[in-house]
């Protein structure tokens, strides 16, 4: 199953029932299935377009992106989505060096202090539960606990979801 | 929100399709928001309108018990499109994590409701209905932020503890400059004409009265008994000023 951004109509080509299935990786070609992570690399370059306006600056070169392992995004899916929503937003992408790195999670329990990561937390492999906190990492406090006292009253200090490190500008 | 956080830039393109965002708030726990979101809703779908029903709150989500819907989820189309049910399209934390209990405290409930808003693709909607949390916190702060042409609809009851309470969220809204439909008077008995005075006294209009219906809870649970009640008729009008 694969779709092309940005969608056309009210219904593209490509939909699929969240929750049946993780986002599919990338095959020949590099195309992929109509995942909810391009709403999220849409985002990713509208902020950097303002950025790069906000800087007073003429253009991009590079962009550097995290994205969260608690979210469970994959990285090569999410340099895909990147690519097809970006050839959209600024044109040619021949000179913006995009990285994308997946950030470790890490956790600390507001009962006990201790600090975690996301194995110790219990984290679901797959499933329906891997898929509610892929789609809103909040879902964590419902679905994890602190492994030392089993608290859900943790905070995520880090590794939570996609954000932007640094934008290159020239 | 951090300062590489992306999530709010598209949020106006997510709601672009929308024209009417109404926010059904009122600060008060207990005062029927949920009921009243819910059953706006359903008036408006029944009225042929393209409807949506957010319901944002993340750690008291009910509007999926009020209208006896089971956790559905979304579908992923190059973000996630909100299932229709009963005519409305409806999103809802359970849709995802179904009726767990979920604490969260405020820096977390706005980050999930940055997450919903960026990636839920509403599509044409002629009226889109937010059911608020109580509290004059974070969700509410967020929904004046995030939701600048919501429209706000505060719920009060005869009781004075909320009239109090129903005062302060819409000094507040004043004081954020949010646009305020008005004070809709819920549970109404004997008409005192207290809930005309509270609009008065913020210069809103008094967006409608409901009646208090006995057989309404008993109706909770079913969109077709609801349809039956007194609650939803009164409500139907509320719907149809929405024009």
């Amino acid at each position: 199953m694969t779709g092309r951004y940005p969608p056309t109509g009210e219904r593209a080509g490509g939909a699929a029932v969240a929750g049946s299935r993780m986002p599919a990786q990338g095959g020949a070609g590099g195309e992929i299935g109509a995942v909810h992570e391009f709403a999220l690399a849409e985002a990713v370059w509208a902020t950097a377009i303002d950025e790069v306006r906000r800087r007073g600056r003429e253009r991009m070169v590079a962009l550097d992106v995290r994205v969260g392992q608690l979210q469970r995004i994959d990285r090569e899916v999410f340099e895909l989505a990147l690519q097809e929503t970006g050839s959209r937003a600024v044109g040619s992408l021949a000179e913006v060096a995009i990285r994308v790195a997946v950030e470790p999670a890490r956790f600390r329990c507001r009962a006990c202090d201790r600090r975690f990561g996301l194995a110790e937390a219990g984290a679901p492999g797959d499933g329906d539960d891997a898929e509610a906190i892929h789609f809103v990492p909040e879902l964590a406090h419902a679905l994890l606990a602190c492994p030392g006292c089993g608290s859900p009253d943790f905070e995520i200090l880090e590794g939570r979801g996609v954000h932007i490190a640094e934008i290159e500008t020239r | 929100m951090r300062l590489g956080d992306p999530r709010a830039a598209v949020i106006g393109r997510r709601l672009a399709g929308v024209k009417r965002i109404v926010a059904v708030g009122g600060g008060k726990g207990g005062v029927g928001k949920s009921v009243v979101s819910s059953t706006l809703a359903l008036a408006l779908a029944r009225q042929g309108r393209g409807t949506g029903l957010l319901d944002l709150d993340l750690t008291g989500a009910s509007d999926h018990v009020v209208l006896g819907i089971d956790p559905v989820w979304p579908e992923e189309d190059f973000g996630v499109r909100p299932p229709r049910v009963h005519g409305i399209h409806f999103l809802s934390i359970t849709c995802f994590g179904g009726a767990r209990p979920l604490p969260l405290r405020g820096p977390a409930v706005s980050d999930a409701i940055l997450e919903l808003l960026c990636i839920t693709r509403w599509g044409d909607l002629d009226v889109l209905v937010v059911d608020m949390p109580p509290g004059l916190g974070d969700v509410a702060l967020d929904a004046v932020r995030l939701l600048p042409t919501a429209e706000h609809l505060a719920v009060v009851t005869p009781s004075a503890v909320a009239r109090d309470t129903v005062g302060r969220y819409l000094a507040m809204l004043e004081r954020l400059g949010a646009r305020v439909l008005g004070v809709l008077e819920n549970q109404r008995r004997s008409g005192d004409g207290k809930a005309e005075a509270l609009a008065r006294e913020h210069a809103v209009p008094l967006a409608g009265s409901l009646p208090y219906d006995e057989t309404l809870e008993r109706a909770c649970g079913s969109a077709e008994r609801l349809a039956e009640t007194p609650f939803f008729e009164a409500i139907s009008r509320l719907a149809d000023s929405l024009r």
